[in-house]
């Protein structure tokens, strides 16, 4: 028994006549992992940019446990329970680690006007910010200026910020992007472990790890739902191979990685696929 | 590390020690000189509060100065002193909602559009004043006695003596810092700072950013207006030109030189700039040349003003390798 999270139906994003998102429906449901596959230019970003409120949909409907959602802000989603990590590293760069968590923890607990209390006097507040440092694996880095962290580290700490959020649904846009195969395997693993109390939308080019973590794939190209399913029914499919081999740039990478996985079955833990991975 | 905020505090301590004694040997000239600084530290302070701290340039503070010092102006009796304590929180009061009005509009915009449109409502206020009767037009408006702190029958004591008003300015200045450093502290100070770092991802915190910087804005706008009073008080007129676009660019100057970001370095601006603007005026009368140099040279040489100074000069000495 599963419980839909968030629900986004034939939602669509036109700018001007190039239709970004065209009829895409997705369910997000408590405890397991969706990912969005496709090739570059597909609609990914843009889908993740419908759901999180920073894009309005030209058309269709979004429900949160229920409730429409569809005209909320950015700032009113994220307080519903929606956070949202980016393809970019958008961290605050100057702060510490901590004062990065604090500010993400600070966002559940906005009495306004309170204008003369010191804000590392909320203990829950900065309690918050300890916790999720810790189970993003930042232990003992909370002092560190935010923009002096390694890259991996900066990618782990754009996560810690949305866990600080108390988000039941995570959207992570390419939380692997630009990581090596050990950090990588680490992010795996922290996303497998979140995945069990939270709905999560995992966009992410490295198919290794998605079909590795992922419970449901969603392929998009050129803005519209190709395919939706399980990673083997995704894997067997016919015009999924097609997009991919027909799109030049992926090519290489898409032929090779999705044939290779076969063998992996759907497990979820299984991110030795990865350290294999060049 | 941790000597640090000890010897700022002690520094700070130090600074209000002598301000405070300035008075028992300063002339009468230097003491009025001196208000005057205090003053302005007040006013680059509030607008630090946008600028270093929020991330938002604003062209146009001025306004907010001027329009609490046209309103005791106003308000004030012509041939009796008014109350301090209605005309002060009125004049700012004023300012407050000024700003409010202002900030609504205004703050809808980014970046060069926002220096833009705050620069056209402080010309607007401009022209209220200077084309209008309400104030007097260009001319201006005399207060002709600086209001009494009345309560009943007590006077507890008289804005009207240099002095005293001198030592007034000095405690609402250190208010205004004390009050500045608390709210800075706060968690509505810490998502300021998060707005200047970074707007669009404490959007996607949670944090509906408008909400911040209006109260930012107002609160700016309300200490421009405790300025403004002051200022009227000090030299007893008010002209249109309080609220023009030098004003507010000549406060900006002000927290560039000292350093933004830091109230403390809106002081030194303040100071520093005051000090120039006499010390050049007395060599030559060409004084705005040698002024502009010095802004160049400090944005230039010195980006983080002069507030940066000691520390820059420290590291210099230790790259110069002596050990003494």
């Amino acid at each position: 028994m599963t419980e839909a999270l968030l629900v986004a139906e034939r939602l669509s994003r036109r700018f001007g006549g190039l239709s970004a998102n065209e009829d895409v429906s997705i369910t997000l449901e408590r405890g397991r992992l969706h990912a969005l596959l496709g090739p570059n230019g597909a609609g990914k970003s843009t889908c993740i940019n419908l759901l999180s409120g920073d894009l309005a949909p030209s058309s269709g409907r979004i429900t949160y446990k229920g409730r429409d959602i569809t005209h909320l802000s950015a700032p009113q989603r994220s307080r519903v329970g929606i956070g949202r990590s980016y393809q970019r590293t958008n961290i605050f760069g100057g702060f510490t680690v901590l004062e990065n968590c604090r500010l993400a923890a600070q966002s559940r607990r906005q009495r306004a006007w309170r204008l003369f209390t010191d804000a590392c006097a909320l203990v829950d507040t900065l309690d918050k910010a300890r916790e999720v440092i810790a189970e993003a694996g930042l232990e003992g880095r909370e002092d560190r200026i935010a923009g002096t962290l390694s890259h991996g580290e900066q990618r782990q700490l754009e996560i810690a910020m949305v866990l600080a959020t108390d988000a039941d649904v995570l959207l992570l846009d390419e939380p692997l992007a630009g990581m090596g195969s050990e950090e990588a395997t680490r992010m795996v693993a922290l996303l497998d472990r979140l995945r069990r109390t939270r709905a999560i939308l995992l966009v992410e080019h490295d198919m290794d790890a998605v079909f590795a973590v992922a419970d449901t794939i969603t392929v998009l190209v050129n803005g519209q739902l190709l395919a939706s399913g399980p990673p083997a029914q995704i894997r067997a499919n016919v015009e999924v191979q097609q997009a991919y081999l027909g799109d030049e740039a992926c090519a290489g990478a898409a032929g090779a990685s999705i044939v290779p996985v076969t063998t992996a079955a759907s497990g979820h833990q299984s991110a030795a696929a990865l350290e294999t991975d060049p | 590390m941790r000597t640090a905020p000890r010897t700022g505090l002690i520094a700070r301590l130090v600074a209000l020690a002598a301000l405070a004694a300035y008075p028992l040997v300063g002339s009468e000239f230097y003491v009025e000189l001196l208000a005057k600084v205090l003053i302005l530290g007040i006013f680059a302070m509030s607008l630090d509060l946008l600028v270093g701290f929020t991330g938002l340039v604003s062209l146009g503070h001025a306004a907010f100065f001027g329009i609490a010092a046209y309103a005791v102006a106003l308000i004030s009796p012509e041939y009796d002193p008014a109350n301090l304590w209605l005309v002060m929180p009125a004049a700012i009061l004023a300012s407050a909602l000024a700003a409010l009005v202002i900030g609504l509009l205004v703050l809808r915009t980014k970046g060069i559009y926002f220096i833009m449109v705050t620069l056209a409502f402080s010309q607007m206020g401009f022209y209220l004043f200077h084309d209008t009767a309400l104030g007097g037009g260009s001319d201006g408006l005399y207060l002709n006695f600086r209001p009494e702190p009345r309560l009943g029958e007590w006077l507890p004591f008289d804005l009207a003596e240099g002095h005293q008003f001198f030592y007034f300015v000095l405690i609402v200045l250190v208010l205004v810092y004390g009050l500045l450093v608390r709210v800075l502290r706060s968690p509505f100070g810490r998502v300021l700072v998060g707005i200047k770092e970074n707007e669009h991802r404490m959007r996607s915190l949670g944090y509906a950013t408008f909400r911040y910087k209006l109260g930012a804005f107002v609160l700016a706008g309300a200490l421009a207006g405790t300025a403004g009073f002051l200022y009227a008080l000090l030299f007893g007129f008010v002209t249109p030109e309080l609220l023009s676009w030098h004003e507010s660019g000549h406060v900006l100057m002000m927290v560039i030189l000292g350093g933004m970001g830091s109230p403390v370095g809106a002081m030194i601006g303040a100071g520093t700039m005051v000090a120039l603007e006499e010390g050049f005026s007395m060599l030559t009368k060409h004084w705005q040349l040698l002024m502009g140099l010095v802004i160049v040279a400090v944005v230039l040489f010195l980006p983080g003003g002069l507030r940066a100074l000691p520390g820059r000069l420290r590291t210099l000495l230790l790259k110069g390798g002596g050990d003494d």
